[in-house]
């Protein structure tokens, strides 16, 4: 991978971060309403799979915590902030919220808030690309606890039943909204539950850019190359709790210390400058630059976008 | 018209769509090779392959969310729920993904899926299958909900169904697979709205829906002949949303109105429709509305009690005779 390229690649991981990081403020400010479940920590993980992956061709699929998902597929993150603020320009048309984003122009088929709800929604996304012959694939992005439900078995035996063209992503993130792993799952190593089902499965660290993106390269070609379904676990942390009304009650400061010595974009960031293809400089320009960006662009669209009207409370519902 | 069965209607409304579009697929337990357990599907895996008569495995939430999941690129799935006990399981992905997804996308997607299931009381099948489900389902707004009770509706409605943009559950009954009854020969498309004129009279309206129009019918008949009360029965095959201006109409002319539904009565569909003729046409009534339903039991497997437990024609003329002040 060129140079440039991962410079591309750290400038949308920067992105995520501060986008992510300026949810934070305008929820506190109460901009934005509802359960907000933020993405910092895990960065390395949608950018290694999008980067090896097709955005806007190849579908995605997620849980609630998707913003930076749909932004990797293409969204316009001025339409994902002004989904957040509830704003008729949103992404969802302000109908949908945080949990609920969408942008089907660029095959980013929606966050989900029912956790494991759309694992046989990507077999059913890879089984409508199987029948209309395209060579795209859906990638399903869920996280560790979402493994617990049965949707997870009852559709890994089904796409390895039917060689359906789905990448299933575990981002593992150590927790189930505030219940460690190892306390709430017999089988803490993720990739291990899919091989009764004869899916190929792998386990990689998901703080190192350049790893996420060797092993999703060789995910993506497998799936891809009509060999059906595969399973990546990408061993990751969210620094946030995971929702906003969460204290972090659970795990120690020290632990959240740890993993933030690995942080991704650290991590990419020293490469690139140890390869000298980026400075310090640069870098903390670069975050000015999307700082600016954020607040110029993305807050002042939603902010000054219109509310839906609501005499249009109803439409939608039916066709 | 063609004098075909039930079962008959369904398969080939399948088959007509199947052959006119690559992209309507079925799935189901046992709808492939063993050919449906109602013969919904017979011959169809045979003539469309294992890629669109999918013989599933018994994970009904799982198999209901990748219909949904396909339907999202332009698949038309018909889904097979073998007993509408079982579709219970995938209430999640009917509920919060079907009926939801065109509304929480602000309308980027939507679920253009059928789910057939026959619910109902038939031989002794105990508590966990024989219950309905229609009154939960024709709560949810974004879902649309019909039922047919004849032939030809059975025909028409999954045609129309098919064919409509938005997730449609069909109600069918496990004793009306064998119902015979005239289809037209021609291809016919079935509104899923609105409601039917059974048999028009005077008296009072016998609201009913899949088997219990086939009840209220013979109530009218001896109502009819033996006590000379002449009773409309108006035929609500669609559940959801229900006719509003049907129900008014019919009220409006007889000025009494019974409804015979075979669920449970609390937060049921007589409930609704009365709900709706005190929004619609209170004054018109010359007698408070009756239901006439099911007792509020897990349905028994003894057949006595089953029997005990379910309303039949003669209740419907028991509650007309009473509202009538002769009984």
């Amino acid at each position: 991978m060129k140079l440039d390229d991962k410079k591309r690649v750290l400038r949308a991981m920067v992105l995520a971060r501060r986008f992510e990081e300026r949810c934070y403020q305008a929820y506190i400010e109460r901009k934005i309403g509802g359960f907000l479940h933020l993405y910092p920590g895990q960065e390395a993980c949608v950018s290694g799979v999008m980067e090896a992956a097709r955005p806007g061709y190849d579908y995605v699929i997620t849980g609630y915590r998707d913003h930076v998902h749909a932004i990797q597929c293409g969204a316009d993150p001025k339409a994902v902030m002004a989904e957040l603020y509830g704003k008729e320009t949103g992404s969802s048309k302000g109908r949908g919220g945080s949990m609920h984003i969408f942008d089907a122009a660029h095959h980013f088929m929606g966050g989900y808030a029912l956790v494991g709800g759309p694992f046989p929604l990507a077999a059913g996304i890879a089984k409508g690309i199987q029948m209309k012959g395209g060579d795209e694939i859906c990638i399903c992005f869920l996280g560790d606890a979402a493994n617990n439900q049965g949707t997870f078995h009852e559709t890994m035996n089904m796409a390895k039943l039917w060689n359906l063209p789905v990448l299933f992503i575990c981002e593992n993130n150590q927790y189930g909204i505030g219940t460690a792993i190892d306390r709430s799952t017999a089988v803490v190593d993720q990739f291990k539950r899919v091989c009764g089902y004869g899916i190929e499965a792998a386990q990689c660290d998901g703080q190192d850019f350049d790893i996420v993106y060797e092993h999703a390269k060789a995910a993506v070609g497998h799936v891809r190359g009509h060999k059906g379904p595969y399973f990546l676990e990408v061993m990751t942390y969210r620094y946030r709790g995971h929702s906003m009304s969460d204290s972090r009650a659970y795990r120690t400061r020290e632990e959240e210390e740890l993993w933030k010595q690995r942080d991704p974009i650290f991590i990419l960031r020293d490469r690139l400058i140890d390869a000298g293809a980026l400075t310090p400089e640069a870098f903390a320009a670069l975050e000015k630059e999307i700082d600016a960006y954020i607040e110029n662009e993305v807050i002042k669209f939603a902010e000054e976008s219109p509310e839906p009207d609501v005499s249009e409370l109803e439409r939608y519902v039916l066709a | 018209m063609a004098e075909m069965m039930y079962w008959e209607a369904i398969r080939r409304a399948h088959d007509e769509e199947m052959a006119r579009d690559p992209l309507v697929i079925c799935m189901g337990e046992d709808i492939g090779v063993a050919g449906g357990t109602y013969k919904a599907t017979k011959g169809l895996f045979e003539k469309y392959g294992p890629l669109r008569v999918i013989d599933t495995p018994i994970s009904e939430n799982s198999f209901t969310g990748l219909g949904v999941g396909a339907s999202f690129l332009g698949v038309r799935p018909i889904i097979e729920i073998m007993s509408v006990n079982f579709a219970w399981l995938a209430t999640d992905q009917i509920i919060n993904t079907a009926a939801k997804v065109r509304y929480m996308s602000g309308g980027q997607l939507s679920a253009p899926v059928v789910i057939r299931s026959p619910g109902g009381t038939a031989h002794q099948l105990g508590a966990q299958h024989s219950a309905r489900m229609e009154k939960v389902f024709m709560g949810i707004a974004g879902l649309r909900v019909v039922t047919p009770s004849s032939p030809r509706q059975a025909y028409g409605l999954l045609k129309s169904a098919i064919r409509s943009d938005d997730p449609v559950f069909i109600n069918e009954h496990e004793l009306m697979y064998n119902m015979k009854g005239d289809v037209p020969e021609d291809e016919y498309f079935h509104p899923l709205e609105g409601s039917e004129v059974a048999r028009p009279g005077t008296d009072v309206t016998l609201f009913g829906y899949n088997i219990s129009v086939h009840w209220c019918l013979k109530a009218a008949e001896i109502l009819a002949k033996q006590h000379g009360i002449n009773a409309e029965v108006v035929d609500l095959y669609a559940l959801s949303p229900l006719d509003r201006q049907g129900i008014k109409r019919s009220v409006a002319k007889t000025h009494r109105a019974v409804i015979a539904e075979e669920d449970e009565g609390p937060v049921g569909v007589g409930a609704e429709i009365i709900a709706i003729i005190n929004e619609e046409c209170f004054f018109e009534l010359d007698a408070a509305p009756v239901r006439v339903h099911a007792a509020n039991v897990p349905i028994p497997y003894n057949h006595t009690l089953e029997q005990a437990a379910i309303p039949d024609h003669e209740d419907i003329v028991k509650a007309v005779l009473q509202l009538f002040g002769k009984a």
